[in-house]
């Protein structure tokens, strides 16, 4: 498997979904030969003690984790650009740069896709799992090689990340994995129909599985320091064209012409953020808003259980594993339509992005409505507690099946 | 003891047919709170006159032309209509199909072949919440019904046909003479729902007892009426399976209905269904005209006669006592309440709606009487049941899309407008306080 992400090294879903696939195929009698760019000895699956990955040696040869350094870093940027200031930050921040590396992001992704196919060879396998487009490459190199089937698994394209000006060559890369792979796995339909209208991918060839949330290890109490009597509604996400902030602000602004007492925290960090912050001042409502800067780890799902809404109003979403974990610390959620997730999730609140007013009324009826919020929160949960990595990895499994016996 | 059997027929069906529909509430934002003007035209894909149009067009006008040619040719046919009081408001409001419709039912009526049912007014879970606004509802709806059709009904069937013994006393007391139910297997044992029986006597509260007596609709009660009970198997032929063709009877022929019933011992088949069953839930091209066409006819060679609720009571024994000690309906597969009752939003809905009852009585005296008459108006059609079923998740969640219908995206939508226009109803009745 050729993943990019793995917690604790992420800044986004692709690295949670892809420790809960793993841990899913494990749970399902699989093995995994997993190939990325970085490996930390953090990284663990199952509880501790249980179950320690990373090494062959100390995982008994059930999953591999081999890496291979790259100058490449982040699934969700695909601009030139965005590449080359990264380049330099990082070789600034005293990294090695090795005469290793491409001149320029394509030529770096095919520099490491031919690194890690090398492990074709050397390992036996009866199938090949590559995720998006960073690892795409490597995945039809890696069959070309040992000429097994090739399963890729798209968590997002280039029309999600970013809208209406796609990188062409970014495009390329994900058109060419998908129509060298022999079975293509969408995170939801609503991505399936992407894939079938943008990349001409045979709708035949495309199966859908939903994401999962890990079982929870803990839970997290109310801790926040506000006053008592404000309510919590929170954005938590990159702060991103996809992600929808400012459809956020304005909704803030116009509930908070209606309703008084709420804060609206905004979690996370992107390319928006400097424009975010501004507009929170130009519509006024700079008191109500709060930033809280990038989150990890523990400070995640604390930030889910203060909060007495969560809201995602992205743009596009392939899946959109957030409001699971908000769920998941008993916090109702609204979401886009224009999302994965909602067709994993009927109990929540769902509005089309752009529809600011339907989105202020839902926050509001949440806000002011206990039997509304209490509903959300049961019944949200009890349609969680039956998605489950070790299910899904079964679909998973289901899509090897199909080529693999072909 | 009742009177024999006065004819020939060795049995005969008992058709009821439930018309109905609920004003659906218009969104009511947040930011209109206050100042809501009106409530009730429906949300804006479900324009209620724009669904009554439809139905009107698909089912009511059809099926009552087809009705009355039926009554006209086999003056042996006979059924029965419950028409709710918010259908008969809508026939007034809306215009020309309105009328039509109304029309349409009052020739049905003249024939002397159909008799009209008691319910209340508002189509409403009343019953659940107060005593006395069940009985006013009921009364309403007598006045109505008089008014239009100058009939004056006798025998109650209550929204969505639910019922305990302790409904039937309430309602024996008011001076009803008969009474409908569900005829499910859970409550009925052996007993077969073909027969006629007295719903065992139960007490009621003293208060509820007198107010039964005050809102009476004779000078004294009967000792006892007649509890008609609905076989479910045979209207759901009709009603659910008719055009199902995974059905093993499926098509289902009039000639192999008839066999059916004739197949089928007891003294009366009750046949109780929603009427859109015609057109509406069974679409014209399914055949359920020609198979309802022919039905008459085929019956009568079976030797199967017709009768209308009182008549089905007129004419046969009381074959027993029989006890439904908790609230039963004829919804779902649990006929309980739980379409209407069974999570928070519905409960904390209906518990608000009936708290106002004080309030908007207490204001009504104070205001002049058009505006008052709008007031109550508005509060009873907040009772109407179909808005707490639309905030029914037991089939959400599950995942089972297909049995959710509802003219709202979800059971929240319908939660949020229904809480929204209350709000907006409470600021009202303040305002009105206060003045």
């Amino acid at each position: 498997m050729y993943g990019w992400e793995f917690p604790p090294i992420q800044s986004g879903g692709l690295g949670v979904a892809c420790q809960g696939i793993v841990e899913g195929l494990l749970s399902n009698q699989h093995k995994v030969f997993l190939v990325l760019p970085k490996t930390n000895p953090a990284m663990q699956m199952y509880d501790p003690g249980d179950f320690k990955v990373l090494s062959a040696s100390q995982s008994g040869g059930v999953v591999s984790v081999k890496n291979i350094p790259t100058t490449l870093y982040s699934p969700y940027s695909t601009t030139e650009s965005s590449y080359q200031e990264h380049v330099v930050t990082q070789f600034k921040n005293g990294e090695e740069p090795g005469k290793i590396y491409g001149k320029n992001m394509m030529e770096e992704v095919h520099r490491y896709a031919s690194q890690a196919a090398v492990h074709a060879e050397k390992v036996k396998h009866d199938v090949i799992h590559a995720h998006d487009w960073l690892t795409a490459e490597a995945g039809v190199q890696a069959k070309k090689i040992s000429g097994q089937p090739l399963v890729m698994q798209v968590h997002a394209t280039e029309f999600d990340r970013s809208g209406e000006n796609p990188n062409q060559a970014v495009y390329d890369l994900e058109r060419r994995g998908m129509h060298h792979a022999d079975r293509v796995i969408a995170v939801s339909q609503y991505t399936k129909d992407m894939l079938v209208k943008h990349y001409g991918v045979k709708e035949w060839k495309i199966d859908v599985v939903h994401n999962a949330v890990r079982p929870n290890f803990k839970q997290y109490e109310k801790t926040h320091h506000l006053d008592k009597k404000d309510k919590i509604v929170l954005f938590l996400g990159r702060m991103t064209m996809q992600k929808g902030p400012d459809y956020f602000l304005k909704m803030a602004k116009k509930v908070l012409s209606h309703m008084k007492d709420i804060k609206f925290i905004m979690a996370g960090d992107g390319d928006m953020m400097e424009q975010v912050i501004k507009m929170s001042i130009e519509l006024g409502i700079e008191k109500n808003v709060l930033f809280s800067g990038f989150l990890k780890g523990d400070e995640i799902a604390q930030a889910y259980a203060n909060a007495d809404l969560y809201v995602m109003p992205s743009i596009s979403e392939p899946f959109g594993i957030t409001p699971l974990e908000a769920i998941k610390q008993g916090t109702p959620v609204l979401i886009s339509k224009q999302s994965g997730v909602s067709e994993a999730i009927k109990s929540a609140l769902k509005v089309n992005f752009w529809d600011v007013d339907d989105m202020t009324e839902k926050v509001i009826a949440a806000l002011r409505y206990p039997a509304l919020s209490n509903i959300l929160r049961d019944h949200s949960r009890r349609e969680l507690g039956q998605l489950s990595w070790h299910e899904q990895a079964g679909e998973i499994g289901k899509s090897y099946k199909k080529v693999i016996t072909k | 003891m009742k009177k024999k059997d006065q004819n020939q027929h060795q049995k005969s069906i008992c058709f009821y047919f439930q018309v109905h529909q609920p004003y659906r509430l218009s969104k009511c934002s947040a930011f209109e709170m206050g100042n809501k003007e009106e409530y009730f035209d429906g949300p804006e894909a479900y324009r209620n006159n724009a669904v009554f149009e439809k139905v009107a067009r698909k089912c009511y006008i059809p099926t009552n032309k087809l009705m009355l040619e039926l009554l006209q040719a086999h003056p042996e046919f006979k059924i029965s209509y419950s028409l709710s009081g918010v259908f008969l408001e809508q026939c007034l409001e809306y215009g020309e199909v309105g009328k039509k419709v109304l029309e349409s039912f009052k020739a049905l009526v003249k024939t002397g072949q159909v008799e009209i049912l008691s319910e209340t007014y508002y189509h409403s879970l009343s019953w659940l919440f107060s005593k006395k606004e069940f009985a006013e509802q009921i009364l309403k709806h007598q006045a109505l019904i008089k008014k239009i059709f100058n009939v004056k009904p006798t025998v109650f069937r209550n929204t969505e046909l639910i019922y305990s013994s302790e409904i039937a006393e309430f309602i024996r007391e008011m001076g009803f003479k008969g009474i409908l139910a569900e005829g499910w297997d859970y409550y009925l044992d052996w007993k077969s729902p073909n027969l006629l029986y007295h719903p065992e006597k139960v007490e009621l509260h003293p208060e509820d007892k007198k107010i039964a007596k005050n809102y009476s609709i004779r000078k004294k009660p009967l000792k006892n009426i007649a509890l008609l009970l609905k076989n479910y198997k045979l209207s759901d032929d009709i009603a659910f399976r008719f055009s199902n063709k995974g059905w093993a009877e499926w098509p289902l022929s009039t000639d192999k209905y008839a066999a059916w019933l004739d197949s089928t011992e007891g003294d009366t088949i009750n046949l109780f269904m929603d009427y859109e069953t015609f057109g509406e839930h069974q679409w014209e091209d399914t055949g359920i005209f020609n198979f309802m066409r022919h039905l008459p006819e085929a019956m009568l060679k079976q030797n199967i006669g017709f009768k209308t609720p009182s008549q089905t009571i007129q004419d046969n024994e009381i074959k027993g006592d029989l006890h439904i000690p908790h609230l039963m309906s004829w919804a779902d597969m649990e006929r309980d309440l739980s379409a209407w009752r069974s999570n928070e939003m519905q409960e904390s809905a209906l518990q608000r709606v009936f708290e106002l009852e004080q309030e908007v009585e207490q204001i009504l005296p104070k205001i002049h009487n058009k505006e008052s008459n709008k007031l109550q108006n508005d509060w009873r059609k907040l009772q109407t049941s179909d808005h707490f079923y639309y905030m029914c998740t037991k089939y959400w969640s599950d995942g089972d899309v297909h049995a959710y219908f509802s003219c709202y995206d979800s059971p929240y939508e319908a939660y949020i407008t229904y809480m929204n226009t209350l709000n907006d109803f409470e600021m009202k009745l303040k305002q009105l306080a206060a003045v």
